[in-house]
């Protein structure tokens, strides 16, 4: 027994501000002053609190300290942990400007209050590469009641009247998908079930920090479904750019087989089930799910038409079921406590909770669970923190390349798939990007056109051709060159390309567009009629000016200027030459009389 | 699109029999695997650094497979190089503050002196070259990265002396 417990947060975030060398340096304290013994160091998944990490908690009052570094870790060992003093200046404060006396314990703080912690119950709680603490919590007891107490009908009902839908971004019913694998095909030969864990969405890391964090979890749901649809191969197709992922996967898998808990005759009930890993190699159309069980067969990475589809035919041509992560972090979890519980979350059509990857312009940045039908007010300002730097909320963009933005003015609308859907954005895999009024819809709409184009495979004419021409169209407006028929004509591409490409890709490249169009054509306008971007950002749109009653002719703009635009004597008035400015903002960037503005 | 000819001539391939054996004893544990040939060709590139023609090849041959199915799905992802990088990867910034300040020269004197193109590795593989879009440091254009290294304000005349500090280690 130890009497306290020191949690360290081993998820990507915080291992790449070091936190293994905090986990060492505990160890080591710990051993000089005798402690060994009596207080443990765990390496746990991830907090969600990415922006305060490395993060450190210490139990069993569960202080939250937050940005440690290793000098950090002598203090807090002999004071906490020997003289069980907390030490106040390393506590997470919620608004340090305010003065705010600093909450000392995790479970008070705004940003973890709100949340509802299904799918991310262990991350951050257990370490993710012990069995042993994951079947402390439980874990393996939904697999347990299922393959001892249960009919496959049974378990694919719950499922059904849990209300679970698919958390990968298109809200398929979970337990619909279930049943029609068992049921279309029942010829006696394989089936196969898989998990989607090739999370691309730039500005995501949902699944990538269950899988960190609580990998049984995900491994003891695919059993459970192998066993519902009468599988008994499951594959994870994970992308390669999560190593620390990988690898406690392949530690769970180990794990799971040695305990019996995968392999043959799983809890003696005559039920075989294993799991195998397929690592992506960089493609982010293989996140579609016809696409993704061509690259486990090993080939090029192309989806192909449905139906059929993958219930009667997926994987080597055999009825398979396609899950994401964080779906299958919720099934044990609806198997023990029922579908009852989980229909209680949520709303009418949405049930249950969803993981949120917040970033971009919000102050706490990092990984939240709310249950559906929270408002976005909530989730950016009681949970978020809110807009830094006192800038004003312009929109906050979900479902990465395929979603859309959701302006202020539906800031009050519960987040949910279908409401989501009817106000132009998706509920998505989860990414939930902030922006304020220094971010250009008409950029932001390019950035996710460059990544569209970048990632389509080129199988289908629509989605390669199309979205390449859209591209261009917006390039065209951020400099200037737009019409306002070019407006019309990036919506007719837009409808068009949405009604025939191939696969979801290519489907939802277009929705960028779309939602800014619907909700910020001003914008537009501005650029293609007053040839000005409004949030200065597009650089064609801008100029830097120097002006001639603040600049004190020190010279250091012009020595700083990459291409020699600025001329001037030195004490005097600077001048800029608008034909070679290249518009990089050095100048700006440098001058220390605040002399320089763009526009 | 670059044809499976057109690639073999870019380097010569250096495989020793060492990796052959280690490439076969990957390909003999996983053959029975069904769509092995991914976690075939991401081991193989670990085996190498990249996946030549030469080593597409034998593994077509050991799989029983045509070529133009091992070299569709090794161009088709982007994590498989078909080049070799060398132990200092050259970047140079083409941005625009870079360009405008000559970035395009040092890139040429670069080519010249490694007689190399851009996506090219040195016969010797101690330097491979690539141009990069704008890495953000516009102050001190032109720029280029040499590994972790960034060298800022540079000029073509300049290079030799950077290149030589990289040549004996």
């Amino acid at each position: 027994m130890y009497r306290a417990h020191v949690l360290v947060c081993g998820g990507t975030g915080c291992v790449s501000s070091g936190s293994p060398k905090i986990i060492d340096s505990f160890k080591e304290e710990l051993a000089k002053k005798g402690l060994k013994d009596e207080v443990a160091v765990v390496q746990t998944g991830c907090h969600g609190l990415c922006a305060m990490g490395p993060i450190v908690v210490v139990y069993p009052d569960a202080t939250f300290y937050a940005k440690v570094s290793v000098d950090d870790v002598p203090e807090i060992v002999d004071e906490h942990l020997l003289k069980g003093r907390i030490v106040s200046r390393l506590v997470y404060r919620e608004n340090e400007s305010d003065g705010d006396e600093g909450v000392k314990s995790l479970n008070d703080t705004d940003f973890y209050k709100k949340q509802t912690r299904v799918a991310l119950r262990n991350c951050g709680v257990i370490n993710p590469e012990s069995i042993e603490e994951y079947i402390g919590m439980n874990g393996y007891e939904a697999l347990g009641k299922v393959l001892t107490e249960m009919t496959p009908e049974d378990v694919i009902d719950v499922i059904l009247k849990s209300g679970l839908r698919g958390r990968g971004g298109a809200g398929f019913p979970t337990g619909q998908k279930w049943k029609l694998a068992r049921e279309l095909v029942q010829d006696g030969g394989p089936k196969y079930v898989c998990c989607n864990a090739d999370e691309g969405d730039p500005g995501a890391f949902m699944d990538r920090s269950v899988l960190e964090g609580d990998p049984h979890a995900v491994l003891e749901a695919m059993t459970i479904a192998g066993y519902a649809i009468g599988a008994n191969q499951g594959y994870i197709y994970v992308r390669a750019e999560y190593p620390i992922a990988v690898e406690r996967l392949k530690i769970a898998i180990d794990q799971a087989k040695e305990y019996g808990l995968l392999g043959k005759n799983i809890f003696d009930s005559g039920f075989d089930f294993d799991i195998a890993l397929r690592l992506g190699a960089g493609a982010f159309v293989c996140g579609e799910e016809t696409a993704l069980m061509t690259s486990i067969e090993g080939k090029r990475g192309e989806p192909r038409p449905r139906p059929p589809f993958p219930a009667v035919s997926g994987l080597f041509n055999r009825p398979t079921i396609l899950n994401n992560v964080e779906t299958w972090a919720n099934v044990p979890q609806i198997i023990l406590k029922g579908a009852d519980w989980f229909a209680g979350m949520g709303t009418e059509k949405s049930k249950g909770t969803k993981v949120f990857a917040l970033g971009g312009k919000i102050n706490n940045t990092g990984l939240v669970e709310i249950p559906m039908g929270t408002t976005l007010r909530e989730v950016v300002e009681d949970i978020g923190g809110g807009v830094p730097n006192g800038k004003k909320f312009k929109a906050a963009q979900t479902g990465g390349p395929s979603g859309g933005c959701i302006p202020a003015e539906h800031f009050d609308v519960p987040i949910d798939y279908d409401n989501l859907i009817a106000i132009g954005s998706m509920m998505g895999s989860g990414g939930l990007i902030v922006m304020d009024e220094d971010n250009c819809m008409v950029d932001i709409a390019k950035f996710f056109l460059e990544f569209t184009v970048d990632e389509s495979c080129g199988k289908c004419t629509p989605c390669r051709i199309g979205t390449r021409r859209m591209y261009e169209i917006l390039d065209k407006i951020t400099k200037g060159q737009g019409t306002l028929e070019d407006l019309d004509r990036l919506e007719e591409l837009a409808y068009y390309i949405k009604d025939n490409a191939l696969c979801g890709l290519g489907q939802t490249a277009p929705n960028p567009i779309l939602s800014t169009l619907r909700y910020f054509r001003d914008e537009y306008e501005a650029h293609v009629v007053d040839k000005k971007c409004p949030a200065k950002v597009c650089k064609s749109l801008l100029s830097y000016t120097i002006h001639a009653d603040l600049c004190r002719g020190c010279t250091l703009c012009a020595r700083n200027c990459p291409v020699r635009c600025i001329e001037g004597e030195v004490q005097k008035p600077h001048v800029i030459d608008q034909e070679k400015c290249i518009k990089c903002g050095a100048c700006m960037a440098n001058c220390k009389f605040d002399a320089i503005t763009k526009e | 699109m670059a044809t499976a000819e057109q690639t073999a001539t870019v380097l010569p391939f250096l495989g020793t029999p060492e990796q052959e054996e280690r490439l076969k004893d990957v390909i003999d544990e996983l053959r029975n695997e069904r769509g092995a040939l991914m976690p075939i060709l991401q081991r193989a590139q670990d085996i190498y650094g990249y996946l030549p023609i030469e080593v597409q090849k034998m593994i077509a041959e050991e799989l029983d497979v045509p070529l133009e199915k091992v070299f569709g799905v090794s161009t088709f992802y982007s994590q498989f190089t078909l080049t070799p990088k060398g132990k200092h990867h050259i970047s140079v910034c083409l941005g625009t503050a870079c360009y405008v300040k000559g970035s395009g020269i040092v890139l040429d004197k670069l080519k010249e002196k490694l007689e190399i193109d851009t996506g090219e590795c040195t016969a010797d593989r101690r330097f491979s070259l690539d141009a990069c879009r704008c890495v953000g440091a516009c102050g001190l254009a032109p720029v280029m990265t040499i590994g972790e290294d960034v060298y800022g304000r540079l000029s073509a005349d300049q290079v030799e002396g950077i290149l030589k500090k990289y040549e004996n280690d």
